[in-house]
């Protein structure tokens, strides 16, 4: 008979229900009874949404144009300094950023060769396709042009944003032990979830600065006037104090920097016994400082966070351990946030907080008891529709029903999918579809035996008829989840995520394993007439 | 015992006959809802708008005007505030503030602060703020979905079918989704991302019932050379009409417990599905099947498809 399962295929059948339906089980345990089972019974469970459980979501954006400002300033360093080391030096003029490139002008004739070949040096491979991230160009016989190539700044954004990415990540969760997800979304944002999270301001406190620290040596022979005028000694600048605290002027020359710190906490100390955090450097920048604190006894140096001066205390003694404080009227709150950014390390970029959601727990709690209660009363609703409409066809229809919900349940927790609002809003709808390929199939059946088929034959008729349209109509359910999948943000994700896979399973429900239950029927009984 | 059946057996309803009366009523609906986007309008979300909303639980009746005042104060433009659900629970919803990509979220804190301080025992549920940039991003990113997802559906239908097919498909899809977003702007439900997620699946369903129709015509074509088209769609609608009846009115039960009983926050979403069903349903009969009569699919169809796939076969098998 060609309508019956050889029986490998009822043995696939079987199995990939049975991994379905069990996988579906942890779902409908708490996480700490699941926790317990041994090792070899599935323990993934689904996890929902945001909007499902209550928390934070915030979008962090930076800005391309400072990344690139930053990769040009770096570069017209670097251009400085090689061609002053180069050997005999090149002369050259200012080196100008202007509309994206670096352009200078070399000042004897014959060195422009040298000067071309020096800056190409300090140009980079990007890819495998041996393009660098500078193009060097020489235009009117002595000035020299560079300016990025598309693929250079591509490959800087990128890596900007994933260092990025990693120092949020190790803010929000120094130790990784928290539920947080931040993923890096397009090419310049970053997302942030943190589930439970009621209010975010803290947390935007903590992600707002870039937490760049320097130390730089205060550069004594700056007069008042150049500091009001701006205009500082060469090889200076000028800084702020923080807000009204008046201006300083500091090297240029960072003398170590924030990098180099192993372990920052936050702490108490000073004269007044203020906040203060506590640092502790790595053995190189131990070292550093140790030289640059010997040297320069009864100097000031510079605390600089963010190209603000928080501190420039006198060097009593050398500071040899490599341990030191920063003060710098902190509350508890602002040191302890510092010390977490400088254990983080210095975003590379600043961001900005471009989208924000705070998602409250009742309402969620609220939500999703309401869309189960819905779902379990639609279901019941349709298994009654369906058994007196097509009675024992309805019946199989009402069991794949249910095992292809509880399917759609356990395959999304073994792809660590997560549910969402509209998730289960599109679990219904997959629900429908899945009655719809049911219905398709009952329908043919009805159709064939009213057109004086036999019954076998109707009931291989119907299935092979209806599959072909079946086949078709879920097909663009497939293609608009896919679009929906690659194109969609945050919710629409969630839904297609479910439609996807509600798709495959209700066809194999729908098809397959009714048709597993109709045929085994037919086996056992030998009907020679349907009764739907 | 006999089962229930929706539709009695063998109809034969003439409902092509009555194709250019519905392509009326259609034409207008739809005109009237491409009027109605234009002039009145959707109630973007701060999805769409960017902006931000606020939810807040008090403990007691909240006094929205009071409210009003307190955050008009803080100088960050108009806000609409609104009880929903119970009078202690609010909405407030604001235009974006000027200046720069965090500014709604600056504000959302603002807001936020000030309402903290004189009720200090308020709850906030659900706060969102988008900034301008993100929101227009996410408009032209599901503008584009809608856009790529009826492209690719015709494509497909183009290659199972022919290509009259994919016409009439993406004629019925057009239907359907601009009535479907005529009544957005005519009862000003909030349009949000997951409205957007709606529509996408109306999409979907509408396109799986013009399927289910064509599949029908497609074998009849192949079945009853000689029949005129006219009477061929007829009797494919009529053949199909349990299975469209049943579905639609399983979807259309679902649909309703989920709109009546589920949560709020997916009204709008539901609403949207609810109305695809019954316009997709239509659609698939009266748009989709007349425009077949139109572009002249008739007994000559799907022969020459049958030989070029046989002859594809050939190749296959030779290669092989």
């Amino acid at each position: 008979m060609q309508f019956d399962f050889p029986k490998w295929k009822v043995w696939l059948v079987l199995i990939v229900t049975v991994v379905g339906l069990v996988s579906a089980v942890p779902n409908f345990f708490s996480a700490e009874t699941v926790a317990n089972w041994p090792s070899f019974v599935p323990h993934a469970q689904l996890a929902y949404g945001l909007d499902l459980k209550g928390g934070s979501h915030l979008l962090l954006e930076a800005d391309p144009k400072d990344v690139i400002k930053q990769k040009l300033d770096k570069m017209q360093a670097q251009v400085s300094s090689a061609m002053a080391r180069s050997d005999p030096a090149i002369d050259v003029g200012d080196i100008t950023e202007d509309n994206g490139t670096i352009s200078f002008f070399v000042r004897n004739a014959k060195d422009v060769d040298r000067a071309r070949e020096a800056a190409y040096r300090l140009t980079t491979g990007v890819g495998v396709t041996g393009q660098r991230d500078f193009n060097v160009e020489v235009r009117d016989t002595t000035r020299i042009v560079m300016k990025p190539t598309d693929a250079g700044l591509k490959d800087t954004i990128n890596s900007t944003i994933e260092t990025a990415r990693s120092v949020v990540a190790k803010r929000i969760d120094p130790n990784g032990t928290k539920e947080v997800t931040v993923v890096r979304q397009g090419t310049n944002r970053i997302l942030v979830e943190v589930p439970g999270l009621q209010d975010p301001a803290g947390l935007k406190a903590l992600l707002g600065k870039t937490a760049k620290l320097e130390f730089k040596m205060v550069d004594e022979t700056a007069n008042p006037q150049q500091l009001a005028q701006g205009t500082a000694p060469p090889g200076s600048q000028i800084l702020p104090y923080p807000t009204g605290g008046g201006l300083i002027a500091v090297n240029r020359r960072v003398a170590v920097s924030g990098d180099e710190l192993s372990n920052a906490t936050p702490g108490t100390g000073g004269d007044n016994n203020q906040p203060v955090v506590n640092f502790t450097f790595n053995t190189s920048g131990a070292q550093k400082f140790a030289h640059v604190t010997q040297d320069n006894v009864g100097k000031r140096f510079a605390v600089i966070l963010d190209n603000v001066v928080l501190t420039a205390p006198v060097i009593n003694t050398p500071i040899l351990g490599g341990r030191g404080y920063i003060e710098g009227s902190f509350t508890p709150q602002s040191a302890s946030d510092l010390a977490v950014q400088l254990n983080s390390g210095a975003l590379p970029v600043a961001l900005k907080v471009v989208e924000e959601r705070t998602i409250g727990p009742e309402l969620g709690v609220e939500s999703i008891q309401k869309g189960m209660l819905a779902g379990g009363i639609a279901v019941v609703l349709l298994a009654i529709f369906m058994v007196i409409t097509y009675f024992r066809f309805g019946v199989y229809t009402t069991i794949s029903l249910v095992i292809n919900a509880l399917m759609i349940l356990g395959v999304m927790a073994l792809l660590n999918a997560t549910l969402t609002l509209p998730g289960i809003a599109g679990f219904i709808l997959t629900l429908g579809a899945a009655v719809d390929a049911n219905v398709l199939i009952n329908e043919r059946i009805r159709e064939e035996v009213k057109r004086g088929r036999r019954t076998l034959q109707a009931i291989e008729f119907g299935y092979k008829e209806a599959t072909r349209a079946i086949f078709d109509a879920n097909f663009t359910n497939v293609i608009s989840a896919a679009i929906m999948f690659y194109f969609g943000t945050g919710p629409i994700r969630g839904f297609a995520v479910v439609l996807a896979i509600g798709v495959c399973t209700s066809v194999f429900c729908g098809v397959t394993l009714s048709r597993l239950m109709v045929a085994d029927w037919f086996r056992r009984t030998r009907p020679t007439s349907i009764n739907m | 015992m006999k089962p229930f059946k929706l539709v009695p057996d063998n109809t034969n309803i003439a409902f092509l006959s009555y194709r250019r009366l519905a392509i009326t009523i259609s034409s207008i609906l739809i005109v009237g809802s491409i009027l109605l986007v234009i002039f009145r309008g959707f109630n973007y979300g701060v999805d769409f708008a960017g902006g931000q909303s606020l939810n807040v639980k008090f403990s007691q009746p909240a006094q929205v005007e009071a409210l009003r005042t307190q955050i008009d104060a803080l100088g960050l433009g108009d806000a609409s505030i609104q009880t929903f659900g119970s009078p202690k629970e609010v909405s407030i919803r604001m235009q974006l503030p000027k200046g720069g990509e965090e500014a709604a979220s600056k504000a959302a804190d603002a807001v936020r602060a000030s309402v903290k301080a004189k009720y200090p025992d308020a709850v906030f549920g659900d706060v969102e703020s988008v900034s301008g940039n993100v929101s227009q991003e996410l408009l032209r990113s599901g503008a584009l979905a809608v856009g790529l997802a009826m492209l690719g559906i015709s494509v497909f239908i183009w290659f199972r079918f022919e290509w009259p097919f994919a016409v009439g498909a993406l004629v019925a899809l057009f239907h359907d989704v601009s009535i479907t977003l005529g009544f957005f702007a005519l009862t000003r439900l909030e349009f949000n991302l997951s409205v957007l997620g709606a529509i996408l699946t109306i999409m979907g369903y509408s396109l799986n019932d013009t399927i289910i129709v064509f599949d029908r015509v497609r074998e009849n074509l192949k079945k009853y050379r000689k029949m005129a088209i006219e009477p061929l769609l007829d009797l494919s609608v009529n053949e199909t009409l349990a299975r469209t009846l049943v579905t639609s009115l399983s979807l259309f039960m679902t649909l309703l417990v989920l709109l009546l009983l589920g949560p709020q926050v997916i009204f709008g979403f539901t609403a949207a599905m609810l109305l695809g069903v019954v316009v997709g349903t239509f659609s698939s009969t009266y748009i989709a099947a007349p425009i077949l009569i139109w572009l002249k699919v008739g007994p000559d169809s799907f022969i020459p498809k049958a030989v070029a796939a046989n002859a594809g076969a050939e190749r296959v098998s030779r290669e092989g």
